[in-house]
């Protein structure tokens, strides 16, 4: 049994109880634990995804417990990659909040990112229900700290909206949980797995109202309209550091629907049948259409951007609810596009906010460092916005494909399509609005002159758009990965007996007489 | 008692649900303490309703009751008490702030100004 796959929850949790404790006063050793941490998760990530890109699943029982009774961690492909994921991102973000001086600007910057890292990266490998609630409420608890980090009244108002909502989530996630526990006596996903499809057609009402209360909580994590009203006003008034680290957290959950709802309720079981199609793509199409929209008719770029977020969530969960292989595989292309894309656009709101006066979509004068700063924008924009050539273009058309064929070809097309154009519309007037009528604005005479964006801050900004670069240059490579996934996703048997036939210390031993 | 334990998390449920929906930050916290209230009995009697029975082994118990649904409320009460800890003095910052506990956005608010 391998130790390593616990280390990317443990490692993040001792690192944020040792800058609490030892070291709340040292910003530099703060700074410099942060990162080596981080660089430690990228590390252990690729190590673990390297370890499971045969197929294998890694399993780790807490205590030596054997599940269902003990708490199991689970790698597979999908989860391990979302975990890859998540610290490659985080290192940007960290490198971005340290040259902005973010992370100055109130206490705990860095124990709470850790926490925060802790929580999401625990949620993607749990193999527990009632685990992943507790995970979710650490990645919780640590962005409530974040988001009202550095404070002011805006920031403190939207917090309060941001907890409030989520707190109502919580309690609809327990009200699920105690209604699984009720219908099946368990809560580990892979007995669940087996034991949901044991259950009689005639007594389906208590599962059937758990596994709409499920989607439900997963809905709000990811931002599906019509749960999708807490996000705006968060995403928008957060740190900007910290809300490109949020982009992650719409991706729990649509990660968290793709595991539920491929190994517990899979798309052919009896009882839950119509939830996906019948329910789940509408509203897919729904929050793609609003995000969009709002795209355009955002009047701030910090609101334009969490809206853009909102629709490309919309455009992920349309592809999950597909729920063909083909689309999962193509969801996961997109989730990692739109991860990248979504915290690239909050970096760049920032930069230029450093260097102008607000965020408000109306000619003021040039923000300094235009020239980068714009030329991010530009690529940042085309991601989102699904032109050709970055990824989100080939995202959406890996989405299209896998549309192709199914009953509602005709909506997904014309929707997905439709709000591209808006999108584009969208982006290049809030584009031309900032960096363009500047130059026929004159600032004051006395007006002080803003400053520059840090160096530091270019390099995380560019280090992500690079990242974008690659996902569209090995995009074949990536595909082909996630075809993977998706296979092993559509085939949970390996898993299912990887989990539960792994004995544990107090199993009777099998083979000694 | 089935009767009194449904109705007790139905009527707790219900009177949350109202307090929620309110639009200011003292009676939507008062909800959600009433939503937790009633969330936490709703799991506890998720492992059947058992009267006067053992959770934990020993030697002269005779029936036992679901040692789980216990622990798993243990676990809830502490989150939720802690968040509503934490959602208060948010609340009251915010407040304190703005001198305004709406918990909706104000359209009233000017749309530039903050940096």
């Amino acid at each position: 049994m391998t130790h390593w796959i616990i280390a990317p929850v443990v490692l993040p949790a001792m690192l944020a109880a040792f800058m609490v404790l030892a070291a709340r006063h040292h910003r530099v050793i703060q700074r410099a634990f942060s990162v080596a941490g981080v660089l430690a998760l990228v590390g252990i990530g690729l190590g673990l995804a390297w370890d499971v890109s045969d197929g294998s699943t890694l399993l780790y029982q807490l205590s030596d417990w054997a599940a269902p009774f003990g708490i199991v961690l689970v790698g597979d492909r999908l989860s391990t990659m979302m975990v890859l994921l998540t610290a490659v991102l985080a290192l940007f973000v960290l490198l971005y909040a340290i040259g902005s001086g973010w992370d100055d600007r109130g206490w705990h910057f860095h124990p709470l990112f850790q926490f925060q890292l802790m929580g999401i990266m625990g949620a993607f490998l749990t193999g527990d229900l009632f685990n992943l609630f507790v995970f979710f409420e650490v990645l919780l608890i640590a962005s409530y700290g974040l988001m009202i980090h550095a404070g002011g009244n805006a920031r403190l108002r939207a917090g309060v909206q941001y907890v409030l909502f989520n707190l109502i989530g919580s309690t609809l996630f327990l009200f699920a949980l105690g209604s699984i526990y009720a219908e099946t006596g368990t809560l580990n996903m892979a007995d669940l797995a087996k034991r949901v499809s044991l259950i009689g057609p005639e007594d389906t009402v208590g599962i059937r109202v758990a596994a709409v209360l499920l989607l439900l909580v997963f809905a709000i994590k990811a931002a599906v309209v019509p749960l999708h009203f807490w996000l705006p006003s968060s995403y928008a008034e957060a740190p900007a550091p910290v809300a490109a680290l949020f982009a992650i957290m719409t991706k729990v959950g649509a990660y968290a629907i793709i595991r539920v709802y491929t190994l517990v309720f899979p798309p052919d079981l009896a009882v839950t049948s119509g939830l996906h199609d019948l329910w789940l793509l509408p509203a897919a199409l729904l929050s793609l259409t609003i995000g969009m929209v709002g795209v355009l008719a955002a009047k701030r770029l910090d609101r334009l951007v969490a809206f853009s977020i909102i629709g490309s969530m919309g455009m992920v969960m349309v592809a999950i609810s597909l729920f063909t292989p083909e689309s999962i595989a193509a969801a996961l292309y997109y989730i990692v596009h739109s991860t990248l894309a979504g915290a690239v656009l909050f970096l760049i709101a920032d930069l230029v906010r450093t260097g102008r006066a607000n965020l408000d979509l109306t000619a003021q004068p040039v923000v300094a460092g235009t020239v980068l700063t714009s030329a991010f924008f530009l690529v940042g924009a085309i991601a989102m916005a699904g032109l050709p050539p970055l990824s989100g273009f080939i995202g959406k058309l890996l989405v299209m494909q896998s549309a192709y064929g199914t009953n509602l070809v005709a909506w997904i097309w014309a929707i997905v399509l439709s709000t591209s154009l808006i999108a584009v519309v969208g982006f290049s007037r809030a584009g031309s609005v900032l960096f363009w009528k500047a130059h026929s604005v004159t600032a004051e005479a006395d007006a002080a002159p803003l400053p520059r964006p840090s160096a530091l801050s270019y390099v995380a900004v560019g280090g992500l758009v690079a990242l974008l670069v690659a996902h569209t240059v090995f995009a074949g490579q990536v595909q082909a990965y996630t075809t993977t996934i998706a296979a092993q996703l559509f085939a949970p048997e390996p898993y299912i007996s990887t989990v539960l036939d792994t004995p544990g210390k107090m199993s009777e031993p099998k083979e000694d007489p | 008692m089935e009767l009194l334990v449904a109705s007790a998390i139905g009527i707790l449920t219900a009177g949350g649900l109202y307090l929620v929906l309110r639009l200011r930050t003292f009676p939507v916290i008062l909800g959600m303490s009433l939503l937790t209230y009633a969330v936490n009995v709703f799991l506890f009697a998720s492992g059947r309703l058992t009267v006067g029975a053992a959770p934990i082994l020993s030697d002269d118990a005779t029936r036992y009751t679901d040692p789980l649904p216990q622990a798993l409320v243990l676990t809830a009460i502490v989150i939720s008490f802690g968040m509503t800890a934490v959602v208060v003095m948010i609340g009251l910052g915010a407040f304190l702030g703005s001198d305004d506990d709406h918990v909706d956005d104000q359209p009233d608010e000017p749309a530039g100004g903050r940096s």
